[in-house]
């Protein structure tokens, strides 16, 4: 009874905030947890008539569909390879700009430059499909500089082997801005006296930039990398089904745009619950990694 | 001091400035290619190859287009429903969570926090989802685009690190007084937090002004469709012939082509007017966001 008369003295000294917290705790129940109780549809054969609850059970046979079928390693592979090459790619870009604009003494034209390329960063992503959809048409600008050089014009969207650098450099130029931020910010809690120091010792400013700048930058890059990596297999799927095609699904078709297609395009679904089970947990896994990773490597942790 | 920079370092500045002047390039050209493709005269932009610098001729036929059709009206009214209605409740509740998360007295602060983000990295997934917002009875009505996303967690995480950082004290003598938390948050904790009202307006707006994939999947009434779903209409699925409506067949085409340009500036104009006066705001609220989470 001790637990309950705890309990009973923190809700009537802390109504109010209990209160407050009521329709908090209610939408992450409604909208975030009974979504996970739903996923009991993966393990079922869903029935319209009979509904999830009376639906008859399949156990694991929707994973077996999946991981027998034809679509298991291509949307695997897709997925894994779109989110590695847009790590590789995509994770050193706003560093370099970060280091490029902290070397700029001009105040005006420093904030000038982030002001410019935070834009892209709010633009929707329905606009930017739009935009590459238009540039890369057999007759947009691309090809028209392309075509200029002597290149055949061709539809670059229609390319399967095209999907992912078109994916992952439009990525760049949209976040890329946007990225600068958290490094910037880490940078100025580098002591100038540090530079000062460097100074002395006859540092020039690529050795300032190496011994000083990129130390002070460090820490963030370490957290911010292992966290990328425990989201590796959260690729989202807006922007895929926004630019992709039947034409090129053999490289662009990946794990939650199948899920997408199978569930609500084709509305079978306790199948495409399943394969969005399976990546959840994928998911989260690498998270938990990347986490426990972190505390060991870096003494940072996110709980 | 001059005399002390050295010639490689020079060199570098001067590099370092044409890079960045090359990316700001890189980074505007496509939204100026946008606009001045949008007031371009039709046939002479079907007829133009390569890269614009100005536009060519001038007409704003297609922005009479735009505006004549029915569909971006009412996708315009929408969405303006929806961001204001869901920023009102955005703000509300977000305010309510972290400002009870906030207080160090809440026994069970912890465990709702762990409650809470957790399902920043585990989700039931889209087709669950789906289900309860349908079994909600949301289907096909606008508040399916505003209730699921009455809330985000990170956003939830800057505010409550943003009201752990105001002092206690300040508190204190209006509880001596007898104020409850909520003469609390609204009288003094929410007056001192403007700037993260400011982010979190910014941050929740832009996701509602932008967001196109759930009304995609729970309306079926075009009349109920946000802009951004109009814009996919019109950019993705080539519907902008439709538009140029009382054109000849022929100026029709040519027409459609400047209408995609003119929908696109119409649709993101608004938000790259308001992000740039809230550039000091959202850099303090990335900050506050990386803090935790």
């Amino acid at each position: 009874m001790m637990v309950f008369t705890r309990v009973l003295k923190d809700v009537t000294k802390n109504k109010m905030l209990y209160i407050m917290l009521l329709p908090v705790v209610l939408y992450y129940i409604l909208f975030h947890y009974w979504p996970m109780y739903g996923a009991i549809i993966a393990f079922k054969e869903f029935n319209p008539r009979l509904g999830i609850l009376g639906s008859p059970w399949a156990g694991f046979g929707q994973f077996i569909d999946f991981f027998q079928g034809a679509y298991f390693w291509r949307t695997l592979r897709n997925t894994f390879l779109i989110s590695v090459y847009g790590l590789l790619w995509g994770f050193p870009a706003p560093i370099i700009l970060a280091l490029l604009l902290n070397e700029v003494k001009s105040k005006y034209f420093k904030s000038t430059v982030q002001t410019i390329t935070y834009l892209p960063h709010f633009i929707s992503l329905v606009v930017i499909a739009g935009i590459i959809k238009d540039f890369t048409s057999s007759k947009g600008i691309i090809n028209d500089i392309l075509a200029f050089f002597g290149w055949e014009r061709i539809s670059l969207l229609l390319e399967p082997g095209l999907f992912r650098t078109i994916y992952i450099s439009t990525d760049i130029w949209q976040h890329i801005g946007w990225g600068t931020i958290i490094y910037l910010a880490a940078l100025t809690g580098v002591d100038p006296e540090r530079y000062e120091a460097a100074k002395m010792d006859g540092a020039g400013r690529w050795k300032q930039m190496v011994h000083v700048t990129i130390p002070g930058m460090m820490p963030t890059i370490v957290i911010l990398l292992i966290l990328d990596v425990g989201r590796l297999m959260n690729l989202g799927f807006e922007k895929i089904i926004l630019l992709y095609n039947p034409g090129v699904y053999e490289t662009a078709d990946v794990i939650s745009s199948y899920v997408y297609r199978v569930g609500l395009q084709e509305f079978n679904f306790s199948y495409s619950s399943a394969v969005g089970l399976f990546n959840s947990v994928i998911g989260f896994t690498l998270v938990m990694f990347s986490n426990w990773l972190s505390r060991k490597l870096n003494d940072t942790s996110l709980w | 001091m001059l005399n002390r920079e050295s010639l490689s370092g020079r060199v570098f500045d001067v590099g370092n400035l044409i890079l960045l002047i090359g990316l700001s390039i890189l980074t505007l050209y496509p939204v100026l290619y946008v606009a001045f493709a949008s007031v371009s005269d039709a046939a002479s932009l079907m007829a133009h190859s390569g890269f614009l610098w100005k536009p060519l001729g001038f007409s704003l036929d297609a922005y009479k287009s735009v505006f004549k059709n029915p569909m971006i009206t009412s996708g315009y009214l929408n969405t303006m429903f929806i961001v204001v209605v869901g920023l009102f409740i955005n703000i509300l509740l977000t305010s309510f969570g972290a400002y009870a998360l906030s207080r160090k007295s809440l026994f069970y602060r912890k465990k709702i926090m762990l409650f809470i983000v957790f399902t920043m990295f585990f989700s039931g997934g889209l087709i669950p989802f789906y289900f309860v917002v349908m079994n909600l009875g949301l289907g096909n009505t606008l508040w399916a685009l505003i209730v699921p996303q009455a809330m985000s967690t990170f956003n939830l995480i800057i505010m409550r690190t943003s009201f752990e950082a105001i002092p206690e004290s300040l508190e204190e003598s209006a509880k001596i007084d007898g104020a409850n938390d909520f003469v609390i948050l609204f009288k003094i904790i929410l007056p001192l937090s403007l700037p993260v009202i400011a982010v979190m307006l910014l941050y929740y707006g832009v996701s509602h002004w932008n967001a196109w994939f759930n009304a995609s999947i729970f309306l079926q009434d075009r009349a109920l469709y946000p802009l951004q779903l109009v814009l996919r209409e019109i950019l993705l699925l080539g519907e902008a012939s439709g538009m140029a409506e009382g054109a000849g067949d022929s100026d029709m085409a040519m027409l459609s082509a400047t209408i995609k340009y003119a929908t696109i500036m119409v649709a993101t104009v608004p938000i790259l007017c308001v992000y740039p006066f809230m550039q000091k705001y959202f850099v303090k609220g990335a900050l506050l966001g990386s803090i935790k989470g």
